[in-house]
């Protein structure tokens, strides 16, 4: 199953233009979604006043060459390891999850896009990264759902209670185990389930990117942005009136380490 | 003056959730950040604003002190055992201040009173608090004040 292209399976009954369609909408869907959101909530003039806030408080001028070296290091430290979730399980969840999705969608646009059709040639490869991907999303996504919301792990809601900022996670998640499971159903030659699958794998993604403004979907274009902000305060010496930090004098010694969230 | 979280520092890690005294640090239900649902109850003790590893929350501080336009920011650096403050006074003059951080970890000195020797009446009728006087470390009596050395009537 796993080396399968699920998509070639589904091109007996469904034309490749229609699946192609389907991921140009969906990512018109996203750039739409984001845009209003943007408008809304002011996010971008949130971040331009910042900058500008931290321009006039700077200490120092960062020169083009620290300032590629700050926006790399941000790009694979920060962003590309989630390092703001500190050491821990919550990062790790958010690293599968993050990468999980990031290779299902890219996996799933090229074999559409390449690999599926009746003059296409099938790549495994690419196949089984799409199986991976949604593998990995739906590790760290359930793993997330269940035990580490900090609503149930340290508000101490149960763990059905659904809220609206759960509309991104739960998308997700649908997304990923019907895509599984219409792939399996289909691989498995069960019509019926298959086509239940398919149709709850379709409205996972409907929901999933037309939801993008009433959901966390775009923290994904945000939190780099922040990330970035917050580096180069601290390059420039704003910090955004942050102290700097301490230069450790030796009789301060070791401070107590905090203990994680779980005192409920 | 209370608490108030920046978003897009916030990562709704619960850490302010978890040792606000007042709990009113909450998890929003829309964004799942971190959000003081009770501004009035806040007694502005910092706690959440020090426990916060990502520096996303801040206070409106005391007006004596800091008025309209200031600034007052924390950064607790475990590994170094400081805490350190920066106060930015509106007229754009700054002070930084640096100490130890002086916590205890929880439960570490906590006297274990149960394993302790059971007290007799006499001490009970007694108006000596419990470990007193060693626990003050004196020796013997505790120090009395000759009552004929008070002032009289109402003084400051």
């Amino acid at each position: 199953m796993l080396e399968t292209n699920p998509f070639s399976i589904l091109a007996e009954t469904v034309s490749p233009f229609a699946m192609q369609s389907f991921i140009i909408a969906m990512i018109l869907l996203i750039a739409f979604g984001t845009i209003i959101q943007m408008i809304h909530h002011k996010n971008l003039t949130y971040f331009l006043n910042n900058a500008k806030k931290a321009k006039l408080q700077a200490t120092r001028e960062i020169g083009t060459g620290e300032r590629v070296s700050i926006l790399a290091k941000t790009a694979v430290v920060d962003i590309g390891t989630t390092s703001e979730l500190g050491f821990g399980k919550r990062r790790l969840s958010h690293v599968l999850g993050m990468y999980g999705t990031i290779i299902f969608w890219v996996s799933s646009a090229m074999l559409v896009f390449c690999y599926t059709g009746a003059d296409k040639s099938s790549s495994t490869i690419w196949s089984m990264l799409w199986h991976a991907g949604a593998i990995l999303t739906c590790i760290g996504g359930y793993w997330f759902w269940f035990f580490l919301r900090v609503d149930v792990s340290a508000e101490a809601h149960p763990w059905y209670r659904i809220i609206k900022a759960d509309l991104f996670v739960l998308a997700l998640l649908a997304c990923s185990t019907f895509g599984l499971a219409w792939s399996y159903a289909q691989f498995n030659g069960q019509v019926g389930l298959s086509f239940l699958f398919l149709t709850l794998f379709v409205t996972a993604n409907l929901v999933l990117f037309g939801g993008v403004y009433w959901s966390k979907f775009a923290h994904m274009f945000y939190k780099p942005g922040a990330a970035i902000q917050k580096n180069l305060a601290e390059a420039d010496g704003s910090r955004d009136n942050l102290p700097p930090p301490a230069d450790a004098p030796e009789q301060f010694g070791l401070g107590i380490k905090r203990e994680e969230p779980k005192h409920y | 003056m209370s608490t108030f979280v920046y978003m897009t520092r916030c990562d709704g890690c619960g850490h302010c959730v978890d040792i606000c005294p007042s709990d009113i640090m909450h998890i929003d239900e829309n964004i799942r950040r971190a959000k003081n649902i009770e501004p009035n109850f806040c007694w502005e003790c910092y706690s959440c604003v020090k426990a916060c590893p990502n520096h996303a929350i801040d206070v409106r501080g005391y007006a004596d002190f800091a008025p309209m336009g200031h600034s007052v920011r924390v950064r607790r650096e475990e590994e170094k055992g400081t805490i350190s403050w920066k106060i930015k006074f509106r007229n754009g003059t700054t002070k930084d201040f640096v100490s130890p951080i002086t916590t205890k970890p929880w439960g570490k000195f906590i006297p274990k009173l149960a394993d302790g020797e059971k007290p007799n009446q006499g001490e009970i009728n007694s108006q000596r608090l419990y470990t007193e006087p060693e626990g003050l470390n004196i020796d013997g009596e505790l120090p009395v004040v000759p009552k004929d050395s008070f002032k009289k009537g109402v003084y400051y």
